[in-house]
């Protein structure tokens, strides 16, 4: 009894697809559908490699700190940080006192009490706290970027594929938009308002681009800071404000991995100790 | 229960006579998984892979306890405390990190114990039982990881939520309130979030509780082997303990560093980068897809985009369930008396084409829903119904077994090319 019913109920959904793949042919090759100026012209990020890439990777701290004065500098205006706390910066070589000093000449502040009236007010921050956010709330944020949300940044190189060399791609991408885009996809022109970057999903980006010119930061360390450097300062910054564990991780990944194997070439010994004279 | 030369528990030390007496607990694990348990002396590598499910579920119930710990299950900050223990606790990236690809190396030894079952007839008389309830401890396992794929309250999480529970909403006249009442509102949202950290903690220890019953059942026939042919005599098995506790301890050991490799070097290369963007119920990811052991499923889901008398998506909502329901019919499906398929020539054939079959649907479920992956997907799940509902009962009634072997230990001798013992 079970098999005429499993025959019927697999002939069932056989024919099924069958007619979903005869009718998605038909359409396919009738009505082939139409490329987009997304498929045709989006890049793939550019190649670039970072100290932490790769089973060893360690940070490179002084690229660090110069990426954070990029954030600080530029990036800080419009992008939140929220994830990331004062005192995480101390893991880029930064000292207590330093860490204490950046927290409080920090541009925002922390919203707060006034311990007086109980009104909203705000305070200087403090090495405890996560970095504020530019704006109070999201309407603040789409007021003042033409309806556009700056995204926080603590987690986006994370939240990409290849997300450091995404970056560090969309930082350094881009460019006039291709009078072959235009002259094909007529209705992909890029609106007024936005900018054309072949690495952002859409190719039409809100941001302006944020890093426009040599010489936008000072670097302390006296590395010349040109519009390249910069770029792949912050990308490594945000590598690591994304996955600040990740030297702990290698780390701990050699001594697992040694010890592991040691313990499987032992367990592997010992079997076939015990196994020696049966026949399997 | 058990074969009549199984050694006895006898224990020496006073102290152990005196709880077997009163609770014969060690006898109990002296004949689950100790000498007192014969097992066929040929079984190969495959059959390491239950051991190292029950490894991967104990892995998972103890990170889990630990980050249960950490974690707050609440729409508002459920993101941020994923964040707090990857950042803040003591070692919590490592803890969240071996959750999360711990249930992506469980479904992996867990499929690769199923399709061993698979290939050497595992699901046939008499293990019908050991079967049907290593099935239910597969779809349990589905639900505890779409489950726990949501608690990150990522994109991800959020909308394969909403997508998942919208099948439901397919169901005519009923689907939309039994989606409702499943969500706790109209969209995935706290009730929805609370209730699966709820059902999350849960299933686990049930699934724990039905590999009990997968073991005792198990143990009534006792384990299948390559040969598929039934134990004769003592000289057919060796104890359970040393002898395949060695063996499931270097079995382990692998497992453990394919999975420390993945887990401290490639922690995210099983995840999708959109779950590290937090839920955002207005903003629609491009593509919406589940975690990588539910594409095949996933891609029977989408295989079906045309309107046949029920609507397309109702179709692909039965097509999906019913691609595991059928698999509870397979012992009486194939009814070849043949057990391994290394004497059924072409029931071997059939075979590697499903594991390919399968490999594809997973490729399919995983790309964007626009031709030729849907296509592809149309046509590789018609071979997945096709070779378990026509061709395997076909293939089961016409093929010619090749001969067996007269007993294990023959095979054994003959596969080593001598008669001595």
């Amino acid at each position: 009894m079970v098999r005429p019913i499993a025959f019927l109920a697999g002939f069932g959904f056989v024919v099924v697809l069958l007619f979903s793949l005869v009718t998605g042919a038909i359409a396919y090759i009738s009505e082939p559908p139409a490329k987009t100026a997304e498929h045709e012209f989006h890049l793939h990020p550019k190649d670039v490699s970072f100290r932490s890439d790769g089973p060893l990777g360690k940070f490179d701290r002084q690229q660090l700190q110069r990426g954070f004065q990029v954030y600080k500098e530029v990036c800080a205006a419009c992008h939140s940080l929220h994830q990331v706390a004062f005192r995480d910066l101390k893991d880029l070589g930064f000292t207590d006192p330093e860490v204490k000093a950046i927290a409080k000449t920090w541009p925002t502040e922390v919203p707060s009490v006034n311990p007086d009236t109980g009104e909203a007010a705000t305070r200087k921050a403090t090495p405890a706290d996560k970095i504020p956010a530019p704006y109070a709330n999201e309407v603040a944020a789409r007021a003042a970027n033409n309806n556009a949300i700056p995204p926080d940044l603590s987690l986006m190189s994370k939240a990409r594929h290849d997300g450091g060399a995404y970056i560090y791609s969309l930082l350094t991408g881009y460019q006039a938009q291709p009078a072959e885009l235009v002259k094909h996809f007529p209705d992909s022109k890029t609106p007024a308002s936005l900018h054309y970057n072949p690495y952002f999903a859409n190719l039409n980006i809100a941001m302006p681009p944020p890093i426009a010119a040599d010489g936008q930061v000072t670097y302390a360390d006296g590395t010349p800071a040109t519009i390249d450097q910069m770029s792949q300062d912050v990308s490594a910054f945000l590598i690591w404000t994304a996955e600040p564990k990740l030297e702990n991780r290698h780390q701990l990944g050699v001594a697992v991995l040694g010890f592991l194997l040691l313990a499987t070439i032992l367990a592997y010994l010992s079997y076939r100790n015990i196994w020696a004279g049966i026949k399997h | 229960m058990s074969f009549p030369w199984a050694k006895h528990y006898a224990p020496k030390h006073p102290l152990m006579q005196w709880i077997d007496s009163r609770l014969p607990l060690p006898r109990l694990v002296y004949n689950a998984v100790g000498a007192g348990y014969p097992v066929p002396r040929n079984l190969n590598y495959f059959w390491n892979f239950g051991v190292l499910s029950g490894a991967a579920l104990a892995i998972q119930i103890v990170t889990g306890i630990v980050l249960a710990m950490h974690y707050a299950a609440n729409g508002l900050v459920a993101f941020d405390s994923v964040e707090h223990i990857m950042r803040d606790v003591n070692s919590g990236w490592m803890l969240r990190y071996a959750h999360a690809n711990g249930a992506s190396f469980f479904f992996i030894v867990v499929y690769l114990h199923i399709f061993r079952g698979l290939f050497y007839g595992s699901y046939k008389a008499p293990r019908e039982m050991v079967w049907l309830l290593g099935l239910v401890i597969f779809l349990l396992m589905m639900a505890t990881a779409f489950m726990g794929y949501v608690l990150p309250w990522g994109q991800m999480s959020f909308w394969g939520a909403k997508v998942i529970t919208g099948l439901f909403g397919a169901l005519p006249v009923v689907g939309t309130p039994i989606q409702t009442w499943l969500l706790g509102g109209f969209a995935p949202d706290n009730a929805a979030l609370n209730r699966f950290f709820s059902l999350h903690y849960l299933l686990p220890f049930v699934i724990a509780g039905v590999i009990i019953l997968h073991i005792w059942a198990l143990h009534i026939p006792g384990s299948s082997n390559p040969t598929g042919i039934d134990v004769k005599g003592p000289q057919d098995t060796v104890p359970f303990h040393p002898y395949y506790t060695a063996k499931d301890g270097f079995g382990l050991g692998v497992f453990l560093f394919l999975y420390c490799a993945v887990l401290f070097f490639a922690p995210n290369a099983l995840g999708h980068p959109d779950n590290y963007i937090a839920a955002n119920p207005l903003s629609t990811p491009a593509h919406i897809v589940p975690e990588w052991y539910f594409w095949p499923f996933y891609a029977i889901l989408r295989a079906f985009t045309v309107d046949f008398i029920l609507p397309a998506k109702l179709w692909g909502v039965i097509a999906m369930f019913g691609s595991i329901i059928l698999l509870f019919f397979l012992p009486w499906l194939d009814k070849s008396p043949v057990r391994s398929g290394n004497y059924r020539p072409a029931f071997k054939k059939f075979f590697w084409l499903l594991v390919i079959d399968v490999l594809i649907l997973g490729w399919c479920g995983g790309a964007p829903a626009e031709e030729p992956y849907v296509m592809i997907s149309q046509l590789a799940a018609a071979y997945y119904f096709a070779h378990f509902l026509i061709i395997l009962p076909i293939v089961s009634r016409m093929e010619r077994p090749l001969p067996l072997p007269n007993s294990i230990t023959e095979a054994v001798l003959e596969k080593h090319g001598n008669a001595a013992a």
